[in-house]
């Protein structure tokens, strides 16, 4: 039976679903607004927010920066900063409103009915105190004393799914890995049995195959405990896969709601819209399907406008939307869409093209950059850290190298190591043009420092945020190529037509620019000595989705322009997928796998590579059987012996092989390279005994 | 792995564009602890450079026939062991330590500024040997060195600036490392380092705009300090003798008087130097916050 | 731990050698020759050649100073040129006649220095904080002298309810010698409290500030429980070390407060060597500071390690 606005789990509500509901309804947020006072000014971070959660839904509030989505979770745990204030609305937990009620009810909610699990699981733990006591003082506010809030906390670390409980009770949080110590706050979390969960990003701080197993628990737990789930993110991917319905936020206002797989894929809304299409999707590629970017920046926060709060940037607004802000409408049984024209929002015009013509990558036979050999230890407290082993890699003319690997890869020294930012260790060789390559900047000549250089994942760290625009483009002009006078001048300003910026933009300092336009003056700056290879670190992490589009097709054009060679390191497969000609795979300093995208992805490939690509959630649903690994990701500083992946590895062979002999990187097929015992044709039999259970053909 | 997207700042104020530049003198004005502070400062730069012309007597003046006469409608603040007028020594008296204290500061700010700018840069053995020798020296109290080597070298207006500037030197580069280290961390010097770009260039135009906050605060701080050393080694014994009127050296001339009740010479210049740090304090925690927020 | 302790003694030592170097050649750069000191202006120059070489200046450097380290080594700390006798008597008293007005200064500052750094931490931004702040950043400035003179001026002169002196008298009962010593303590604790205060405020502001300090909130746990139970443990560490590094100035800085108020500290004694070129009491007082100091800093490492679980313990890596 379903009451009024009451959604059960195969969201079939017969009525709108901003009704205020029964008591039975774990969360209802009805007309928030949330208001921050900033230099005696109040700025609008939510409005009119509406939206419910029943009992054992598990609902994602979706959202950029900006959005207000951890607002939302601070306003219901009443834990926004000093100078925020829900100023009108109402909020009701189970019933009871939170912010009507006294310091000691208060505890009492936060105790018993709503727990949160943050970002960074590190930093939520106190570091003095031992993990057991930490965890044992949710239960000792539920009312039991020391001795059994102990036994109960070493049960609930058994119910995350961490092997030995007794060595982590009396374990430090510094002591903790990262996926360990998410456990632990979730433990922390589920110990008081809350009716309501909030989750805000929680795995975005995890490598992908640690945030699978994480994700995993508390979907489980989420059915075992009969708990309500807020799943707070930007990752529109992992809403897909834990959520029952999903909210998508933009400057505040929720503009769309519905069931989570009829909103992801027959958006009605073009925020929604734009959004989807700024996520590489299978199929999608850097020449063909092209992302599509969202024009124009997010409302300045105090702008006041008097209509639909996405129009200016909207590609089918129209004078009514400019007027007045749209109500919620009914657009289907459970959904709501704030747009006048959300029936015309299929087929939604793009502002960019689909498909261009790029210049395939030369297909000679010299590779621009070789790599022999490269190795990198580093001195530490335990002993020595290996954080590459004996890498041969190939970089061809004007190719993209996809570089994807998790923390420990050492995907980053290499790059360091190319750039010449420190020196490999002896018998490394790294050539370039044939020509060996200092082993750092300071044995390298001007030449060879013009032809490598570096797009950074965070642009506020990469920009010197004292110096203007000008300055730090014209600098590699001047260093590099060597300009001076008008041919400075042009250059200057072709390289800011070319990575779409505007000359206004010169004379302005990073801190006055927006992510992405911070971003392009990196990428000026690295294109500023005409470079023949631009290593890309994690070059759209940092920024975000619908910016991300525009960087990416930015980078593909200028490479195409330019005929440069990428190296692009990304731990997001999606977008190495997009932008890749090949791809390598790291696993612990080694080269598991390296080969063109399209068999790397489609298969059959290394073990590890399965592993990785089965743990990344994708909107496309789920085609592959998870692969779990067991364990964790081991030191560095004591590498497993034989193939280094074997103590995960799912694949391992009986015969012991894997434990006693590192496999080569051998080809396996032309041009496709794989560092595994198993032969490829077993391997495609193992493999596809996965693939078979859907219809599709592998893609291309 | 920390691929974090940027969302948690923004989420605590909403997204800004924010334009943070420099303290601005609006910002500074609006600041009552500044005002005060800074008309405070004002009023005592005024005397020292005029102090001459506002002084009510001359206060180089000896009266032997009026020694040690408590304040008065003719004396305000009574008069000396010599029968000068008190209340024009103090006057007078702020012009010693006003040309002192800026120049020991600026020396010291300099020095230090370049100091710790290489010791954060280049780590390695100059970082630890420096590092090294300064906690040597820190083992010691400052006031302890500076009349150390005022006793070596006489006290003059020269040494005294050099002295107390060579003092805070190693304070302020202690600071300007740790800064120059956090900016260590960040991207733009592997950037510049791939432009080919030379230490020198590096440690001045990349990291010291950067690190130009911290040496502003710096040197308010220690413009407190400074009066603070100098005032203390006039106490001791150790002014600058030359006829100008001296706040410390009169204390030290009197203070041996207070048992005995005198306490008009002890206590005014005692206050002078009160109010003078107390302004510059209150002008320094302004431009710390200012800087800060 | 016995690796870390043994690594830090190892670096106090390298210090303090580093020290004695310092400390003699300076004492060797000063002017003024100590046997004309001594014999007087008006002293023949082979009465002075005579002294000179009966005290043992007209030896070589290196062999001065090994002599002088050498006999370190074994307690001996050398002949007062002045007093012609041991130095290590007057060392001793002074040491001990400066280490209670420290002690009784850092027993009044260390409660109320931090409890006006977690007051100030607390209440963070609003009005008690910035005169908490305030305050102390001025009084730290404010010469001690000054502050000094004020108080004797109120509490001495005009009111004349406490001495001021410092010194009780030989022989005088505990409570007494406390009578005498508080005068001089305000000085001191004004100046360090701002110090403090500011230290403790930097560290409970960190920690009020933290990710933990938001899941303990979060928990429901009382706040007064969140401060005591997690945010103080973590804020008060750097305070520690901070304490510590103000040991030396209690013991050897206290030259001018014990100038105003006539006592007999190691500061005045180091500051009456140096006037009178005394340089085996100078070198040997002001070495006997940093030995102090070197201690104090030792004894808050170790306080720090064995607080800090992550020194402590071993992590991940």
């Amino acid at each position: 039976m379903t009451g009024p606005g009451q959604a059960d789990r195969a969201g079939q509500a017969p009525a709108t679903s901003i009704e205020p509901a029964a008591s039975p309804t774990t969360l209802q947020v009805s007309h928030v607004d949330v208001k921050y006072r900033v230099r005696g000014r109040d700025r609008l971070a939510l409005h009119d927010v509406s939206f419910h959660i029943g009992r054992n839904e598990s609902y994602g509030l979706v959202g950029e920066s900006g959005s207000g989505k951890s607002t939302m979770a601070l306003a219901l745990t009443r834990y926004l900063p000093r100078n925020g204030r829900v100023s009108s609305g109402s909020i009701s937990i189970g019933g009871r409103d939170p912010l009507a009620m006294n310091r000691s009810a208060l505890r009492d909610l936060r105790a018993r009915t709503v727990s949160m699990v943050y970002q960074e699981p590190g930093k939520a733990l106190n570091p003095s105190i031992k993990v057991g006591r930490q965890l044992g003082e949710v239960f000792e506010i539920a009312g039991s004393d020391k001795a059994d809030a102990a036994l109960r906390s070493e049960a609930m670390l058994r119910t995350v799914q961490i092997a030995d409980p007794g060595r982590v009770m009396d374990a430090y949080p510094h002591q903790l890995s990262g996926g360990m110590a998410q456990r632990v706050v979730i433990a922390m979390a589920l110990a008081a049995s809350p009716s309501l969960l909030i989750l805000d990003e929680p795995t975005t701080a995890l490598d992908a195959t640690v945030e699978a197993e994480v994700l995993d628990l508390v979907a489980g737990l989420r059915d075992k405990l009969d708990t309500s789930v807020l799943f707070i993110s930007h990752n529109l991917a992992v809403i897909a896969k834990m959520c029952d319905r999903v909210g998508v936020l933009y400057a505040g206002e929720l503009i769309e709601e519905g069931p989570a797989s009829e909103v992801f894929d027959q958006p009605r809304h073009p925020y929604t819209v734009g959004l989807l299409r700024c996520i590489p999707r299978q199929g999608q590629r850097k020449d063909h399907g092209r992302l599509d970017a969202i024009p124009g920046f997010l409302p300045q926060p105090g702008d006041q406008l008097a209509g639909c709060i996405f129009a200016p940037r909207c590609p089918i607004a129209v004078q009514q939307c400019r007027d007045a802000p749209p109500p919620a409408f009914d657009v289907g049984p459970g959904r709501t869409s704030r747009c006048y024209r959300h029936d015309e929002t299929s087929g939604l015009p793009r502002s960019t093209p689909a498909d261009v013509q790029l210049p395939a990558p030369a297909t000679s036979a010299e590779p621009v950059v070789t790599m022999r050999n490269l190795s990198k230890t580093f001195a530490s407290k335990g002993g020595h850290v290996a954080a590459l082993a004996g890498v041969n890699l190939d970089l061809g003319l004007g190719e993209t190298l996809g570089l994807v690997g998790e923390s420990g890869s050492g995907k980053t020294t290499l790059a360091r190591l190319l750039l010449g930012l420190t020196a490999p260790d002896q018998g490394s060789a790294i050539s370039l043009d044939g020509k060996p390559l200092g082993a750092d900047l300071a044995h390298r000549g001007r030449e060879q420092l013009k032809a490598l250089q570096i797009v950074f994942q965070n642009p506020d760290s990469a920009l010197n945020r004292r110096h203007t625009v000008r300055r730090l483009i014209s600098r590699p002009l001047v260093k590099l190529a060597g300009l001076s006078g008008t041919a400075l001048q042009d250059r200057l300003m072709s390289l800011v037509a070319s990575v779409r910026m505007e000359e206004r933009h010169l004379s302005l300092r990073p801190s006055q620019l927006s992510g992405g336009l911070k971003q392009r003056v990196a990428i000026a700056r690295a294109f500023g000595g005409s470079p023949r290879i631009v290593v890309c670190d994690e070059p759209t992490s940092a920024l975000d989705v619908s910016v991300q589009a525009a960087i990416l097709n930015l980078l593909a054009d200028l490479q195409a322009k330019e005929r440069v060679t990428y190296l692009f390191i990304s731990h997001d497969l999606g977008v190495v997928r997009y932008l890749s000609d090949r791809i390598a795979v790291l696993y612990l300093g080694r080269i598991m796998e390296t080969g063109p995208a399209d068999r790397v992805f489609a298969g059959p490939h290394h073990p590890y590579t399965e592993a990785l690509l089965s743990a990344v959630p994708s909107l496309d649903g789920q085609r592959r059987t998870r692969i779990k690994l067991a364990g964790e990701i081991p030191s560095a500083a004591s590498p497993p012996s034989g193939c280094v992946f074997h103590t995960r590895c799912p694949r391992r062979l009986s015969s012991g092989i894997c434990e006693s002999t590192e496999p080569p990187l051998a080809e396996v097929e032309p041009g496709h390279l794989m560092s595994c015992h198993i032969p490829l044709d077993e391997l495609r039999i193992m493999q596809n005994i996965g693939a078979s259970d859907d219809n599709r053909a592998p893609e291309p | 792995m920390t691929d974090v997207v940027a969302t948690a700042p923004a989420q605590i104020t909403p997204a800004l564009r924010a334009r943070r530049e420099l303290p601005t003198w609006r910002l500074l004005l609006r600041r009552p602890s500044f005002v005060i502070g800074a008309m405070i400062l004002l009023f005592w730069i005024v005397c020292a450079v005029f102090g001459n012309a506002i002084a009510p007597h001359d206060p180089l003046a000896q009266n032997l026939l009026s020694i040690n006469k408590p304040p008065s409608a003719a004396h305000w603040f009574g008069t000396d062991s010599l029968g000068r007028d008190v209340l024009s020594r103090v006057i007078v008296g702020a012009r010693t330590i006003l040309i002192i204290t800026p120049l020991a500061t600026l020396l010291g700010t300099v020095l230090g500024t370049a100091l710790g700018l290489a010791m954060g840069y280049f780590g390695g053995w100059l970082d630890t040997l420096v590092s090294r020798l300064v906690e040597a020296v820190l083992a010691l109290p400052a006031v302890i060195i500076a009349f150390l080597f005022i006793v070596a070298l006489g006290a003059s207006i020269t040494t005294l600036i050099i002295v107390i500037g060579f003092i805070f030197t190693p304070l302020i580069a202690r600071t300007v490392r740790s800064a120059v280290q956090v900016e260590r961390q960040l991207d733009y010097l592997s950037s510049a380092r791939l432009l080919g770009e030379r230490p020198m260039r590096i440690m001045f135009v990349e990291i010291l705009p950067n690190v130009i906050p911290t040496v502003v605060v710096e040197f308010t701080v220690r413009l407190g300090y400074a009066i603070f050393a100098v005032a203390t080694l006039a106490f001791l014994g150790f002014g600058v003798q030359v006829s100008t009127p001296n706040w410390g050296s009169d204390i030290n001339a009197s203070y041996g008087l207070l048992g005995a009740g005198f306490w008009w010479t002890t206590l005014f210049p005692a206050l002078a130097i009160a109010f003078l740090v107390i302004a510059i304090n209150l002008v320094a925690d302004s431009v710390q916050q200012a800087a800060a927020g | 731990m016995a690796r870390y302790l043994l690594r830090r003694l190892g670096l106090a030592v390298v210090t303090l050698w580093i020290l004695s170097l310092i400390v003699f050649v300076a004492g060797q750069i000063l002017p003024g020759n100590p046997a004309r000191a001594v014999l007087g202006p008006l002293a023949a120059p082979s009465a002075v050649r005579a002294l000179d070489h009966q005290l043992g200046v007209d030896r070589p450097l290196v062999t001065r100073y090994l002599g002088w380290l050498g006999g370190l080594l074994h307690g001996y700390m050398g002949k007062s040129y002045a007093y012609q006798s041991a130095v290590e008597p007057f060392i001793r008293a002074a040491l001990i006649n400066s280490a209670k007005l420290g002690a009784l200064a850092l027993v009044i500052i260390i409660p109320l220095g931090i409890l006006g750094g977690v007051v100030a931490a607390l209440n963070y931004g609003r009005a008690v904080d910035r005169v908490i702040s305030l305050t102390g950043s001025s009084a730290a400035t404010v010469p001690e002298f000054v502050s000094g003179i004020v108080v004797i001026v109120v509490f001495g002169v005009t009111l004349k309810v406490l001495p001021v002196t410092a010194a009780a008298g030989a022989g005088a009962p505990f409570l007494t010698q406390l009578r005498y010593l508080i005068l001089p303590a305000v000085p001191l604790v004004l100046v360090l409290f701002g110090y403090i205060a500011r230290m403790a405020r930097a560290g409970t502001i960190e920690a009020l500030e933290s990710d933990y300090a938001r899941t303990a909130t979060l928990k429901g746990l009382k706040r007064s429980v969140v401060i005591r139970r997690h945010i103080l443990r973590n804020s008060l560490l750097p305070t520690i070390t901070v304490i510590a590094t103000q040991t030396g100035y209690l013991i050897g800085g206290l030259v001018v407060v014990e100038t105003l108020f006539n006592y007999q500290g190691i500061g005045k004694l180091i500051f009456s060597a140096a006037i009178a070129k005394d340089f085996p009491m100078l070198e040997a007082g002001v070495l006997t500071i940093g030995v102090v100091y070197m201690i104090a800093t030792l004894a808050a490492d170790m306080l720090t390690f064995s607080l800090n679980p992550r020194l402590r313990v071993e992590g991940l890596e």
